[in-house]
């Protein structure tokens, strides 16, 4: 359906030209700028773009929490800007954060907002037991909140929105942080509630796969609209431009190093063995035009366009591509000073308890030398654990474990030496400024003198964050934040690098950029350990095991693991759908061994 | 009041209860921080000097010197230490073991009674003005009182001119917890109430729950009501509490009547959450509405209520800031409540202040809240 049709039905939600500003420190941050969109009724109107592109603002604008600078918002034909109070009456809003009130039950959480709303206590009854059938929450009425799993809480938040039965339900990243069973259960909730209720929904989410699951799709990027439309009309677009390089005598990583630089080419990620290309145009490249000669036999095999490549073209179109998110330098780590064996990472039967709970239990997995290896599990499935012990942070109940060939056991603080470790959250010294980090880390990890100096010019040149030497390490973009944290984690030129979710929330030109480092630090024999829960991390590793509950359920690349799943419902499983059957096979087991 | 009105309120403020019930958090404030306050200062912070060391020289004991000290020895406001000479002493005095020394001079007997020289050396370690001034007073007290029996023993003529015969009023037995202890109460029901309202709004914008409220039917008003009346409730019976504490632990009486207790109490209590609402509006994190809470509320409430300090005797310009301290108003009422009776002349301007002011910390949170993030 064309734009102009679509606006002409009366929408559910319309804004015009809308800015919004907020002024920190001296600072103007643009928020949204001159954003304007419409949300059709009956649908789901999804909200896409990465951490900072102006979702949450634009969610509380249509709240009536914020104040537009200029522009006009109208939700339900009520002008926000002027009758905030109206609009906050009839809406159901999830906040991003939504904080349950944990010491209340279930039904006390449901009690307040049928309240809240003015539900009669004879309608209570019929209309909490619909909402129960729809989010599975039934069973636990009686628990306090706080002791519900993250899930769980998640589906209650979205009941307690439900409560008063809204035309229209603003929910901001309803699936943030959420394991992906999770994260099925809650589309389901949402869908059947369009299909059963007529109801209209906004919802913002950073997972750029969760785009087809909506009806229409509004993406944002830096407080810039991007385009608006039907998730299939985006990937259309990009038909037959979407392809599969494999070529069997070189690797992966050298493959997406020449495929990237050659030209035509928009994109190119590393996919399982295989790198994913995305052309200008739509014609079928030769092996000769994306390798330049180095792999001639190359296989190129079409696939279908997925909705990540028509953000990144949409990207690269609308903002000035920085030249290093383009060309690929050459990145130049120093030999790592360990060398005897290939297993750098060797860990056996590994458990950790805590009193009568076993956090992670009889593990076992090797890595080699120059691997990026993944762990990967929903949150509380024994990630962090495993990770801080092989840090040296927490000492192992049970088992053994060498990382570049010390015993963790008898010499941690030697094991820690060789360990870099770059933490999910910006764990640096806002205060500080670059330089003064670097340094700061650096003498932290006893470099001084004539190599230290040598070591922070390195991380300035390396990083390219030489401009920025004497800001404020706050101040940074999020892009930047990652790259000093990760320089601050190789100063001491470790041999193993860990990475704790490192690219969550961070837009996906910024996560090629930051896995191209990687790639070029793996590939001169640095190895590499990731956790994340984030499936599409789990595509750029050589092998990865998937834990739950403290356990290893699989293990291996990713390609086996979907091939693994494939069948005639799911002829091209991805990692996600994987992921989700494991971890159904292994509840069901679970319920079985119980019964 | 329509009835969604009375449904959304019920609502909330059933909400604050089942929260004040499951997290103990602010009933700790509410019952805990008063006990513990009250004991502390109430046992703790006394102005009586009592069980003072004094150090005892006399140079040439007899039987006029043994009469004189054996006043000391009953005293229950000195434990006295004999030395042989006054240098002994004056070392024990240093090393802060005595902390005043009486000096009976070898000639003491012979100049008690005759013109000139004083025959009593008093050397007071004057590091705490406070004490020495105590120390002073209550040695020269025992010292005119002993001359006076002794003259009356001999039959001689009374050959004091003027006698001091001090009445306290209000306070017959001198004991300063009866001044202390009301207020207390005061200082603490400041910190107390301010806590109350500022940690728990501020918890309701720190956990996200504030900005779900926010997008609901229900108005700023009834938001801000929710929060004021289980407060009001739990505040009233943390001040039960410390009242029940000073009558019967502390024993200080109770002249004034319950009601008038109750009434002003009432609005020293709003005037308390209003300053806490507040601070918390403005805050909207629990560690700074905390901190902010604890300077803003206790230690003016300390320093500037006349609760240890007398106001009269405080600079003029200082005079003028302890205007705006609510705890000023309130402590004078229960000092007049507790030692004096109903004194409508005190109490009624005063309560009128506390009115004012919980009307002006009341109105400035509701202004300073919007249902907006801004």
């Amino acid at each position: 359906m064309p734009a102009d049709t679509r606006k002409s039905i009366d929408p559910a939600l319309e804004l015009n030209s809308v800015t919004k500003r907020f002024h920190t420190k001296g600072r103007t941050v643009h928020a949204l700028d001159g954003v304007s969109i419409a949300a059709r009724r009956g649908i789901v109107t999804g909200l896409i773009g990465p951490d900072g592109a102006g979702k949450t603002t634009l969610m509380r604008l249509v709240a009536g929490l914020l104040t537009p600078d200029q522009g006009t918002i109208s939700v339900l034909g009520i002008d926000a800007v002027s009758q905030p109070q109206r609009v906050q009456s009839i809406v159901g809003y999830m906040p991003q954060r939504f904080g349950l009130y944990e010491d209340l039950s279930v039904k006390e959480n449901l009690d307040l907002y049928a309240d809240l709303h003015a539900v009669q206590q004879a309608d209570r009854g019929a209309h909490y037991s619909d909402l129960m059938r729809m989010t599975g929450l039934a069973p636990f009425m009686r628990r306090l909140a706080g002791k519900l799993s993250g899930g769980m809480k998640q589906k209650l938040g979205l009941a307690c929105s439900l409560v008063g039965a809204p035309p229209l339900l603003l929910l901001d990243e309803p699936t943030v942080g959420v394991d992906p069973v999770s994260r099925r259960e809650l589309w389901a909730i949402i869908h059947r509630l369009v299909a059963e209720r007529s109801a209209t929904v906004l919802l913002s989410t950073a997972y750029l796969d969760e785009a087809e699951r909506c009806n229409e799709v509004i993406l944002l990027h830096e407080g810039r609209l991007l385009g608006q439309d039907e998730p299939a009309a985006f990937t259309r677009r990009l038909a037959g431009r979407s392809f599969h390089v494999f070529a069997s005598h070189l690797s992966k990583r050298a493959l997406q190093e020449r495929v990237s630089q050659a030209p035509g080419v928009l994109d190119a990620i590393i996919q399982g063995s295989r790198v994913r290309v995305v052309t200008e145009q739509a014609v079928t490249p030769t092996a000769e035009q994306l390798t330049g000669g180095a792999a001639p036999d190359a296989q190129i095999t079409p696939v279908a366009a997925r909705f990540e490549d028509s953000f990144v073209t949409l990207l690269k179109g609308a903002v000035n591509v920085p030249e290093a998110a383009r060309a690929a330098p050459a990145f130049t780590a120093a030999a790592p000073s360990y060398r005897p064996s290939e297993d750098v990472i060797v860990v056996r039967n590994l458990s950790r308890r805590f009193g009568d709970f076993y956090a992670v239990r009889d593990v076992n997995f090797t890595v080699s030398r120059g691997e990026v290896f993944g762990l990967l599990g929903a949150n509380g499935a024994g990630k962090s654990t495993t990770f801080r012990m092989l840090c040296g942070l927490l000492p192992a109940s049970e088992g053994t474990l060498r990382v570049a060939g010390v015993d963790l056991r008898s010499a941690a603080a030697q094991a820690r030496t060789h360990v870099g470790y770059m933490a999910q959250k910006f764990s640096l010294y806002g205060d500080l400024s670059v330089v003064e980090n670097l340094r700061f880390f650096s003498s932290a990890y006893r470099l001084k003198g004539a190599h230290q100096r040598e070591r922070v010019e390195w991380a300035l040149t390396e990083f390219e964050l030489g401009p920025f030497a004497d800001a404020t390490s706050r101040d940074l973009p999020l892009g930047f934040k990652q790259r000093l944290a990760l320089a601050v984690a190789l100063m001491h030129q470790p041999d193993i690098l860990f990475l704790d979710e490192p690219t969550s929330g961070v837009d996906p030109l910024g996560r090629r950029e930051f896995w191209r480092r990687i790639n070029g630090l793996a590939e001169s024999g640095i190895t590499i350990m990731v956790t994340t829960h984030f499936m599409e991390e789990a595509e750029y590793c050589d092998r990865l095991v998937i834990m739950a509950q403290g356990r290893i359920l699989a293990q291996g690349t990713s390609e086996e693991m979907r091939e693994r799943f494939r069948s005639d419902d799911l002829p091209n499983p991805t990692m996600e759908d994987a992921f989700v059957a494991l971890i159904t096979a292994a509840e069901n087991q679970q319920v079985r061994s119980a019964a | 009041m329509s009835t969604a009105r009375i449904m959304r309120l019920r609502g909330l403020v059933r909400k604050e209860a089942w929260q004040i019930l499951r997290d103990p958090s602010s009933i700790a404030i509410a019952f805990v921080m008063p006990v513990i306050l009250l004991l502390i200062f109430g046992y703790g912070v006394s102005l009586d000097a009592k069980r003072v060391p004094l150090a005892l020289v006399c140079e040439n004991p007899n039987h006029d010197t043994a009469s004189f000290t054996a006043g000391f020895f009953q005293s229950p406001y000195f434990v006295p230490v004999r030395f042989g000479t006054v240098q002994e002493a004056e070392k024990a005095m240093r090393a802060r073991e005595v902390d005043g020394i009486v000096w009976l001079r070898s000639d003491f007997s012979r100049q008690m009674l005759s013109e000139g020289d004083a025959p009593i050396g008093l050397l007071v370690n004057g590091v705490d003005a406070n004490n020495a001034r105590i120390i002073e007073g209550y040695l020269q007290q025992v010292w005119a009182v002993w001359l006076a029996k002794f003259e009356a023993a001999q039959g001689l003529p009374l050959r004091i001119p003027v006698q001091v015969d001090a009445r306290v009023w209000f306070n017959p037995s001198v004991t300063s917890t009866d001044f202390l202890v009301p207020g207390l109460i005061a200082v603490i029901m400041t910190l107390t109430g301010a806590l109350l309202t500022a940690m728990v709004v501020a918890r309701e914008w720190e956990r996200g729950t504030m900005e779900a409220l926010l997008v609901t039917p229900a108005s700023i008003h009834e938001i801000i009501l929710s929060k004021l009346l289980p407060y009001f409730v739990l505040g009233m019976g943390g001040m039960g509490l410390s009242v029940a504490m000073a009558v019967w632990l502390f024993g200080v009486p109770l002249r004034g009547s319950l009601w008038l207790l109750l009434a002003s109490s009432s609005a020293f209590l709003l005037c308390a959450l209003g300053m806490g609402l507040l601070i918390s509006v403005v805050s909207k994190n629990q560690f700074v509405a905390g901190q902010i809470a604890i300077i803003v509320t206790f230690l003016p409430a300390f320093i500037l209520s006349g609760f240890v300090f007398d106001i009269r005797s405080m600079p003029a310009a200082i005079q003028l800031i302890t205007h705006i301290v609510a705890a000023r108003y309130f402590v004078t009422i229960l000092q007049t409540l507790f030692l004096a009776g109903n004194v409508w002349r005190v109490i009624l301007p005063n309560i009128l202040a506390l009115v004012i002011m919980a009307g002006i910390f009341l109105g400035l949170a509701r202004r300073a809240s919007h249902k907006s993030l801004e």
